[in-house]
């Protein structure tokens, strides 16, 4: 498949699904789903693209928290960038762990430093933070504050 | 059912760029189980960053490793370029990719090294960093530097590179292709150094692509990736070289992968610098400011794709800027690659992967059942040379010797 094909077939399997889709250049590629279609998204890219993960970015912004994952095209020369928006009050979503073995430990770092939930995740516990971390605290939240809980 | 025993390999050690804690779990020597767990060297660079304006933030990166101390800033600079679109002056392109392959070199005889030290032949230890030695030498001459060149920014490089220091580093760049070949001969045709890591730490195609495992690690094992050709960026695209791939996955391939990677890395140096002789500068467009966006930037470090992700608001500094390193995906493939081997084949498979991890000397073992029995790093290495002579005997071999009136 050309790099244009698995573009189109990337587009027309996730559909409605894809809320926005900007070509930044011809190497990047950005595209934005909900917290619920992620799982989807990750399934084609991983599954029928062959798109290797190269990780996640968490950004914690006023409106909401930004996960990016990022999947290298490595036969087109291109990086696709799977973007959701989850609320700063609960950010959740489900784990994609036992799909791409490869998440496991971004979504253990997204949740300790940024306080994303992953549901099912197979082992969430700290991987960077020191085991007594307190809890409720992310450093990577905006409004962090060491010693303080940080709020949604 | 057979005692457990628990083999805690690191937290620290002054040898170690990244401290890493592994728990070994063994039963009588086989390795059934291995725990990962990092975070020691935690330094919240990624928090740091959001307040450091892009010049100081290249500086910033270059301190994340010692050894891959220009990838990270190539790779950041890149994502730079890519939110802001700079453009940068191709006689950069050429040095950037000069001091990658410089690095990349340097990185490769530093763990072959190891290696062979990890084995028991400690000859060819030395004699690969002193190899090394030569190439410090130029990465000095040419950027003021033995290591964190400082050479990298947004928009090109700090530092041109002298018309009058081209002949030197020619050759001595071309002087290390002998000992380069002497050291693929020695290892690709020694029995015992086959015997030592042939079908050791196997790891296939398809574990290396559910663990997105990158770098040599990934080629050894049969899957062709390498940021420098799939996503060209440098000069990578403008000089002739080509992607070693290797199918076994085992420690052995994984030797092969680097050694014969060295040699196109010196291919690539060369072209480099006979380019450097007619292009001309400027070596920096000299960005003003970077404009509000997103960028990406990625390169193949010596240990795989180093990838960086920029956030731009408008201001001088990066609203935020995520790093992710080649190890935090190669890591994760130990804990199958261990697996059913044996305790004296852990230290070499563990650092196939080349986590810089040569800390054997804060490892201590202990007996879960009484506490008592207590093995040190120097244990773990005995056991590994003591394997290679029980073979040695076994097999009636010398070992490797190198052929160093060959050099001349």
């Amino acid at each position: 498949m050309s790099r244009a094909e698995t573009l189109t077939t990337l587009k027309q399997k996730l559909g409605a699904k894809i809320l926005n889709y900007f070509e930044k250049s011809p190497k990047r590629i950005y595209l934005e789903v909900r917290p619920e279609d992620v799982t989807e998204a990750t399934r084609i890219l991983f599954q029928e693209l062959q798109a290797r993960f190269q990780i996640a970015t968490g950004v914690d912004t006023p409106q909401a928290i930004e996960i990016l994952y990022h999947w290298a095209l490595d036969r087109h020369g291109c990086v696709v960038s799977v973007r959701t928006k989850l609320p700063r009050e609960k950010p959740e979503m489900d784990s994609l762990a036992a799909l791409c073995p490869a998440i496991e430990w971004i979504e253990r770092e997204l949740w300790e430093l940024l306080g994303v939930h992953f549901r099912n995740h197979p082992d969430l516990r700290h991987l960077l933070l020191n085991e007594d971390w307190p809890e409720g605290q992310y450093p990577l939240r905006r409004d962090f504050v060491k010693g303080k809980p940080s709020h949604g | 059912m057979a005692k457990r025993t628990i083999i805690p390999i690191g937290p620290y050690h002054a040898l170690q760029e990244e401290p890493e804690f592994f728990r070994l779990h063994v039963e009588g020597e086989k390795v059934v189980h291995l725990d990962i767990e990092i975070g020691y060297n935690h330094r919240g660079i990624e928090k740091l960053s959001e307040s450091k304006h892009y010049d100081q933030t290249v500086f910033l990166v270059e301190r994340i490793c010692g050894i891959c101390s220009t990838s990270h800033p190539i790779a950041c600079v890149q994502a730079i370029e890519d939110a802001g679109d700079v453009e940068v002056p191709e006689r950069a392109l050429y040095i950037r990719s000069l001091i990658g392959e410089l690095e990349r070199l340097h990185s490769h005889l530093l763990w072959l090294g190891l290696a062979g030290h990890f084995l028991g032949f400690n000859t060819v230890w030395m004699w690969s960093w002193r190899f090394r030695e030569d190439l410090l030498n130029i990465l000095e001459l040419i950027t003021g530097n033995r290591n964190h060149y400082g050479i990298m920014k947004a928009g090109g490089v700090r530092r041109d590179v002298r018309p009058e220091d081209i002949p030197s580093v020619l050759k001595i760049v071309r002087g290390l292709q002998k000992p380069l070949h002497l050291f693929r001969d020695t290892v690709m045709d020694d029995p015992l150094i086959q015997a030592r890591t042939r079908g050791i730490g196997t790891l296939t195609r398809e574990q290396i692509i559910r663990y997105g495992a990158l770098g040599p690690t990934a080629r050894a094992s049969g899957v062709d990736i390498d940021v420098r050709r799939d996503h060209p960026h440098a000069a990578y695209g403008l000089v002739d070289w080509k992607v070693i791939v290797a199918q076994n996955g085992d420690v052995f391939d994984k030797v092969v992968v680097r050694i014969l990677e060295m040699l196109e890395s010196i291919k690539i140096a060369e072209q480099c610098l006979e380019k450097l002789k007619t292009v001309p500068g400027p070596v920096d467009s000299n960005p003003k400011e970077i404009k509000p966006g997103e960028g990406i930037g990625h390169y193949e470090a010596p240990r795989g794709e180093v990838f960086h992700y920029i956030r731009s608001d408008g201001s001088n500094r990066p609203a935020r800027h995520k790093v992710r390193a080649p190890s935090f995906m190669n890591l994760p493939t130990d804990r199958e690659a261990v697996l059913g081997y044996t305790v004296s084949d852990a230290t070499i498979i563990l650092a196939a992967v080349d986590p810089c991890y040569c800390c054997t000397e804060r490892l201590a073992a202990f007996n879960v059942a009484d506490g008592r029995k207590r093995w040190t790093s120097a244990d773990l290495i005995r056991l590994s040379r003591e394997k290679t002579e029980r073979l040695k005997k076994e097999l009636g071999l010398p070992g490797p010797q190198l052929p160093l009136e060959a050099l001349g």
